[in-house]
């Protein structure tokens, strides 16, 4: 076997890795896209808030430190407690879930009925502010996350094929452990909607508002819930990725990492999202090995969106989403 | 005694029971277009309770406050010997008003049984925590909640067709789909929107006979609205007749055909 081919199927697995990272990105978008029809172009940023609030909870930062000192006078930065990750998550969860009762409350709420482009600029608008509001609760520095998950190479890996290929791979155990979880999520996800009384009420809601109204079945209650849910998928994003390449602004970049992801995989579907993800991440991680050196590289940057809007030619709503007919 | 709570007799001796639910002096406008104006009337428990009316007289607004999607801006709505305050539609379900849609409202992309089984939601008292846990409590409840929707689901003969999705389904099946999830939610009181609307006559014989089994069998009270006469007149116990947001009309099929003005408003006066 030659080595081309053999390091082919090392960018392989990484490209799979890489794409379930896209995947649970895009799995945010999906869940509120499909519930309420609205874009959230702020699941990014909302990734970015989830991992700043779990830093800052775990190494006891005290909110708003900046905004208090200057008011104040005072000096106070830390609470002076190092907390237990697992703690500091479920916290982080509580955070999310209040911040998605806020958003219904304050935005949604009075914009429902509206035309998909006005709530798509209230997105933009909440992302732009969350941006702004996580730098001033937590500062804008770049933080290092660190829950415990294992990072590196994985040796068995590496040692099982290169037994094989007499070349090892390098496979991230951080990225094995996050399609684990990626995987357990969207299990329970597709579980918990199908077969749970909540989850029956969401996907009434996605269906019909009217007939969902008229089961007895509380839209504001379902829609905090659902962006409740993508909070939680955006903290679960935030946590691989913060880990990965630190806490910083440029996490809430992996939104635009997302469109073409949901634009394959259509923004209706669940499989979809992972689908998509997979072959994004598969696609330009090859693209890149087998093309990028004859173009100069960076082909990364711009290759899912081509390969997105050769899909929206040939497949306006994606793999897996809905058939678009509108009947005269 | 008051005469809310007295039984009733019909024409054809069957025994209605109390007032269940009263419009009182129900007033709606939307803008300067008065919808509904000045309307009472009550419904008994039991009964089948009929609203008709030409094109446009305010029989689905009727049920839209009824149902709670339009809160009038005048009067009074009485439900089991209270008045009701404002209420939001998926309240009003919850207290046990089921209803069905004009132009079928049904979740396409789900399941005839997992339609009807959303019909069950009001009953389901399980807390989100308990759900995520899904057994002990949780799965009980469903099992428990499925045996009724089954139950149902025979009841008006769709076992079939319980795993299609609804999309698939033929005008006709969808009107029983959604009869169905109405009726999982055992309801004090069933409201149909022109239940028989764009039918042939044999699915519509079909539903006459399934509302008839629904009261006879779950003695569930039914008020409907139709504009076709003769189906109307067959199937309920009292009628209310509305014309341009008036009530023209309030009685047993028999006093309602000989009055006046109905015959006029359906017939239509000479202008001379």
């Amino acid at each position: 076997m030659s080595d081309q081919f053999i390091w082919g199927i090392e960018v392989f697995f990484n490209g799979l890795m890489a794409g379930v990272l896209y995947a649970l990105v895009a799995l945010g978008f999906v869940l509120i896209y499909k519930a309420s029809g609205i874009f959230n172009y702020a699941q990014g940023v909302m990734a970015l808030f989830a991992a700043a609030t779990l830093v800052g909870i775990m190494n006891g930062q005290i909110p708003f430190a900046h905004l208090i000192n200057t008011i104040f006078g005072t000096h106070v930065y830390e609470f002076g407690w190092n907390l237990n990750a697992l703690v500091a998550i479920l916290l982080t969860g509580g955070v999310m879930v209040l911040f998605a009762w806020v958003v219904q409350r304050v935005i949604f709420r009075h914009l429902v009925g509206q035309e998909p482009i006005i709530l798509f600029m209230a997105t933009i608008g909440l992302a732009y502010f969350l941006e702004g509001f996580s730098d001033l609760m937590w500062n804008a520095e770049i933080k290092k996350l660190d829950v415990g998950l294992p990072q590196g190479i994985n040796l068995a890996i590496d040692e099982f094929t290169f037994n094989i290929f007499d070349y090892g791979f390098f496979i991230d155990n951080l990225d094995i452990v996050a399609t684990i979880i990626a995987a357990l999520l969207v299990i329970a996800l597709t579980l918990f909607s199908q077969y749970s009384k909540q989850g029956r009420a969401m996907r009434a809601v996605a269906d019909d508002h009217q007939a969902a109204l008229s089961v007895g079945v509380s839209l504001n209650f379902v829609w905090i819930m659902v962006w409740s849910v993508a909070g939680f998928v955006a903290l679960v994003a935030g946590i691989m990725w913060g880990t990965k390449s630190g806490v910083q602004f440029s996490l809430s970049l992996i939104a635009l990492k997302a469109l073409p992801v949901l634009m394959l995989g259509g923004f209706t579907s669940i499989p979809g999202a992972i689908v998509g993800g997979l072959i994004i991440g598969v696609g330009e991680k090859l693209f890149e090995f087998a093309i990028g050196p004859m173009v100069g590289g960076a082909t990364e940057n711009w290759f899912a969106y081509v390969l997105a809007l050769i899909f929206l030619v040939f497949r306006p709503q994606g793999l897996f989403g809905e058939k678009i007919i509108e009947r005269v | 005694m008051n005469a809310a709570a007295q039984e009733y007799i019909t024409e054809d001796g069957r025994k209605i029971g109390g007032v269940v639910m009263e419009m009182k002096n129900i007033t709606l406008r939307f803008g300067g277009v008065i919808a509904i104006k000045d309307i009472s009337f009550d419904i008994r428990e039991g009964e089948i309770r009929a609203i008709i009316g030409p094109n446009g007289a305010g029989k689905s607004s009727m049920l839209n406050v009824i149902s709670g999607f339009y809160n009038p801006q005048e009067g009074e709505v009485w439900y089991k010997g209270a008045r009701r305050p404002q209420m939001r539609p998926y309240q009003v379900a919850a207290q046990g008003i089921a209803r069905t849609f004009q132009n079928i409202a049904l979740f396409e992309g789900m399941s005839v049984l997992d339609n009807v089984m959303t019909g069950r939601l009001t009953h389901m008292t399980t807390n989100l925590f308990q759900q995520g846990i899904w057994y002990g409590k949780a799965r009980q409840e469903e099992i428990a909640n499925r045996e009724k929707v089954e139950e149902i689901i025979d009841f008006l003969e769709i076992q079939a067709i319980r795993k299609t999705p609804v999309g698939r389904l033929p005008y006709g099946l969808k009107k029983r789909v959604e009869l169905a999830r109405a009726l999982a939610a055992e309801p004090s009181i069933l409201l149909l929107d022109e239940p028989m609307a764009g039918m042939n006559v044999e699915e519509k014989e079909d539903m006459s006979r399934f509302i008839l089994d629904v009261n006879d069998e779950f003695g569930t009270t039914i008020a409907l609205i139709e504009h076709d006469m003769g189906v109307v007149m067959d199937l309920s116990d009292r009628v209310v007749v509305m014309d341009y947001g008036k009530k023209i009309g309030d009685g047993t099929p028999d006093e309602v055909r000989s009055n006046q003005d109905v015959i006029d408003a359906y017939l239509g006066v000479a202008h001379d």
